[in-house]
């Protein structure tokens, strides 16, 4: 939907300086143009339990980071979003990808598509469903938005592919 | 938790750390150092991790050292928080901040829910053996390593370790507290997080950068 190119400059627009992450097939192929904008870092973790951690700690050092992970990697990491966004309330804003919205053969049955949006409401993050490239400003919007409210938010970005 | 006899009280490898800490430091603890941290009292830049989510310390010391490059962040950890996030390791050198130590005090128990024994101790493992903390890090690539069960020998080698190129691992064996409690939380989080904030961005308040060292 997005190439990487579109997306780091989309972060770079945010004001974004760190984007800590774990690949997937469609966040994966965007890592290389964030690599090389200046400005903005690649965080690589190894669970994304420690993404949430890791971009806490930046934003408590005063920089202002993104957490891009799949929705797989939210299941797995609840207990440290559920610190960092909900006990600290750090507003860390994060992309994260919907593994099958858009093409639900090569997964048949994906349980992605019952869990995700249920688990985003039941960790009270304030989501927008991305399934278009024409909803890119409504990214920059929303996380304008959660910004300056002060509250984490996140772009859900339907995903072509498992 | 290594098979060493001797060992040192946590709150003696706490209390020099405590003795050579600079003001401009982050030092963060977890679990039951924190609760001793903040019993020698921790610092405006201090960040006892509670609540928390177990195992995320070394995460959030990454995080503001890489934020902070010329600060010096100290992480605390335990052996049961470690073995919950192990691939902590190999982010932390990954991306090699100079400025991160993370200190392990290993007791080979969580020591705050009645002291079992964790997996990595010799007391729950089939063969009776120790896990390698020193090994696990050298393998996930730290290069500056250091190993102590004695207080004194800590003692007498912490200003130097610290003042080190990280970024650093420190292993520690330490003993057992029966009956430890679990750390109470200082005060409410949201506003302990917005004023460290505040005190270590630009516009803050905090003590000077500590790193790197000048003479």
């Amino acid at each position: 939907m997005f190439s990487g190119d579109e997306m780091a400059a989309l972060f770079t627009e945010m004001g974004i300086t760190h984007v800590v992450s774990i690949a997937d097939s469609t966040i994966g192929p965007w890592h290389p143009a964030i690599e090389r904008t200046d400005g903005l870092r690649l965080v690589r973790v190894c669970r994304e339990g420690e993404a949430w951690a890791v971009a806490g700690g930046l934003y408590l050092g005063g920089a202002t980071p993104l957490v891009m992970i799949q929705c797989t990697g939210l299941f797995e990491s609840g207990d440290a979003l559920r610190n960092i966004l909900h006990d600290w309330q750090l507003p860390i804003f994060s992309v994260i990808g919907y593994r099958s919205y858009l093409n639900q053969t090569t997964l048949p049955g994906d349980t992605c598509l019952v869990f995700t949006e249920p688990v985003l409401d039941a960790w009270r993050i304030d989501y927008r469903l991305i399934t278009a490239p024409a909803q890119r400003d409504e990214i920059l919007a929303h996380y304008i938005a959660c910004r300056d409210a002060s509250r984490p938010g996140a772009a859900l970005i339907a995903e072509g592919k498992a | 938790m290594s098979d060493a006899t001797e060992r040192m009280s946590q709150m003696d490898a706490l209390r020099a750390l405590h003795a050579v800490r600079h003001a401009g430091d982050v030092i963060i603890t977890s679990m039951g150092a924190a609760r001793d941290w903040m019993v020698l009292g921790a610092g405006p830049l201090d960040l006892p991790l509670v609540p928390s989510s177990m195992g995320t310390a070394p995460a959030i010391g990454l995080g503001i050292a890489l934020a902070q490059p010329h600060r010096r962040v100290i992480v605390v950890n335990g052996d049961g928080a470690m073995l919950m996030n192990l691939g902590s390791l190999v982010t932390i050198t990954a991306a090699a901040p100079a400025n991160l130590v993370l200190i392990l005090a290993d007791n080979g128990v969580y020591e705050v829910t009645g002291a079992q024994p964790t997996p990595g101790s010799p007391a729950a493992r089939a063969d009776g053996a120790s896990v390698d903390f020193i090994g696990m890090a050298r393998a996930a690539g730290f290069r500056s390593l250091h190993h102590w069960s004695n207080a004194g020998e800590w003692e007498r080698h912490i200003a130097h370790v610290l003042d080190g190129p990280g970024p650093t691992f420190v292993l520690l064996d330490v003993a057992r507290v029966p009956g430890a409690v679990g750390p109470r939380s200082p005060g409410p989080a949201p506003a302990r997080a917005s004023e460290l904030r505040r005190r270590l961005t630009p516009q803050g308040d905090g003590s000077e950068a500590s790193y790197p060292r000048t003479p």
